[in-house]
């Protein structure tokens, strides 16, 4: 019963306000009981800091500007490396999605690569790079590249073989074809691609900056461990789960604003 | 009536039907000037591998008819449906419309709507003009193939929302909106329910007798193909085995006698057919 519940029912009614409210309840609950096993000692401030002390520590970095300054760099890398990563591999499934010459000449190639455990070649990197911002760039790049390519690929694959044949019979010709076509049937997919890669992205980037890294969200972690600052590193735990949740939301906002016409995203 | 039925041999050589269709047009009166296509076809053949699907079709279709091609499944019907829209290459004979043909002339219908999903029921109707879709009176033309076929208020629905019928509408909205001179159908009701079916089978009709093209049916069902035809093609190994003259006036009554009586014959042309071979 529940599993049926949560697929999309024909007219299922849209949720009222107060229950939009319904999916903060657990981590409100969490968060009262990690205060109440700190404040009463269960768990000792050395290997969990109360949530009031995270949020006070919260409050001091953001007073000292040391919080914006790390989030705004990590921040640009990240979307520096999400959009040349990205940018390629949605050029490589496009092209290997639309010739064939294309993807004999290059998709072995890419699926071999793609087996490469993208965080094992950081010794490398930074053998190439040093603890430089290409490095960080080049390494959330490489793991976008995969979810995008892999994806935009398979949606260009997937669009319905008769839709394209009508295309041709109206007369449309290859540009218009996949104007109108081949991009917006591939879309969704791309979509998913774009969702799995924002996951990557963030992991990438505060791997990466845990280790070789003179800024940024990772870094300051980094530090806080050295100083035996527990409250800064469970802080900057929780800001990356806040930012992955936005970049989720947003391409959630994205998804729904141009696959309107998608039974799944049509309100009613 | 039963003089009106003709049957012609496998190998009869293609008769000139012309004279009797002009007469049976000037008897009806009603129906407009024919702005159709005449279609000519000889020793047209089409295989796939080692399957040989049409082994030599000679046909003439005069301009304006409605022809409705019936036969079993696997017959070939579809294939010459495809061939004669250009879907298809030809392997040996000729298809000839008479005169030269823009791609805009020769328009087809599918079984199943087609439409882009994400474009707009009006947009979808647009794609239809063909190299015409940028011109400026492109929308009010989609707009009038979207009022003939009585659609005119789904215009900004996405085709998600529209019932199976109302697709196929859509689809046949695209079709007209370039005034096609033939216009292929294939099974374009064969996935809806019988109550659509029938007014479908009207709304067929009735652009048909208004617009004046050449149509051309593929169905499986031979009550639709007496119900709507001037001619029905019955097809057997890729052979033209039958060709029938419904000399029905119209508008048909649905189950009326002759009508039964012309399904019956050709019913049993198929089943003759059925029995001598050995494929069941």
């Amino acid at each position: 019963m529940s599993l049926i519940e949560s697929l999309p029912r024909a007219r299922s009614p849209r949720l009222p306000r107060a229950e939009g409210l319904i999916q903060w309840i657990v981590p409100l609950a969490i968060v009262l009981i990690w205060q109440a096993a700190c404040v009463t000692g269960l768990v000792p401030a050395r290997v969990l800091p109360a949530p009031s002390d995270v949020a006070l520590a919260g409050w001091k970095l953001l007073q000292s500007g040391e919080l914006a300054r790390n989030i705004w760099v990590s921040f640009w890398r990240a979307g520096a490396g999400f959009v040349i990563g990205g940018g390629i591999g949605f050029a490589f499934g496009l092209a290997n999605g639309l010739s064939q010459l294309s993807n004999k000449l290059t998709d072995t190639t890419l699926q071999m690569v793609r087996n490469i455990p993208h965080l094992a070649l950081i010794p490398l990197v930074i053998l190439w790079f040093g603890i430089d911002e290409s490095a960080k760039l080049f390494l959330v790049a490489l793991g976008v590249f995969f979810p995008i390519y892999l994806n935009t690929l398979h949606g260009i694959r997937t669009v319905d073989p008769q839709l394209i044949e009508m295309g041709r019979i109206y007369g449309m010709t290859d540009g218009e074809l996949f104007r109108r076509v081949i991009f917006p049937g591939a879309l969704p997919s791309i979509f998913v691609g774009v969702r799995f890669a924002l996951g990557i992205m963030w992991l990438t980037l505060i791997v990466a900056e845990t280790i070789a890294a003179s800024s940024g969200l990772g870094y300051m972690a980094m530090q806080a461990r050295e100083f035996m600052q527990i409250d800064v590193v469970v802080f900057s735990i929780l800001i990356y789960a806040l930012l992955g949740k936005l970049a989720d939301s947003a391409s959630r906002v994205l998804e729904r604003l141009t696959l309107s016409w998608h039974p799944a995203f049509q309100k009613r | 009536m039963q003089e009106a039925v003709r049957f012609l041999l496998p190998d009869a050589e293609p008769v000139d039907t012309d004279f009797i269709e002009q007469a049976r047009l000037a008897r009806r009166g009603s129906k407009a000037a024919s702005r159709g296509l005449p279609l000519t076809i000889r020793g047209l053949r089409k295989s796939f591998g080692d399957n040989e699907v049409l082994r030599g079709i000679d046909l003439h279709i005069p301009a304006g008819q409605f022809v409705a091609i019936v036969g079993r499944s696997g017959c070939g019907k579809s294939t010459l449906l495809r061939l004669i829209a250009g879907l298809e290459t030809i392997d040996a004979g000729a298809i000839s419309f008479g005169e030269e043909t823009r791609p805009e002339d020769v328009r087809m219908m599918f079984q199943e709507p087609r439409l882009l999903p994400w474009a707009r029921v009006l947009s979808n109707v647009e794609v239809g003009l063909g190299r015409d879709r940028a011109s400026s009176d492109a929308q009010a033309r989609a707009e009038k193939a979207l009022a003939e076929v009585g659609l005119d208020d789904k215009r900004g629905q996405w085709p998600a929302v529209l019932s199976g019928g109302q697709k196929q509408r859509v689809a046949l909205a695209r079709a007209l909106v370039s005034d096609p001179r033939v216009l292929a159908f294939d099974e374009p009701l064969g996935a809806l329910d019988a109550l659509t079916r029938i007014s479908m089978q009207r709304l067929l009709e009735r652009v048909w007798h208004d617009q004046a093209f050449t149509a051309i049916l593929v169905t499986h069902d031979v009550s639709e193909a007496v119900a709507l035809a001037d001619r029905v093609l019955v097809i057997e190994h890729g052979r033209i085995a039958h060709d029938v003259n419904v000399d029905i006036p119209r508008p048909r009554r649905r189950g009326s006698a002759d009508l039964a009586e012309t399904e019956g014959s050709i019913l049993n042309n198929l089943l003759e057919g059925a029995d001598d071979t050995s494929d069941l």
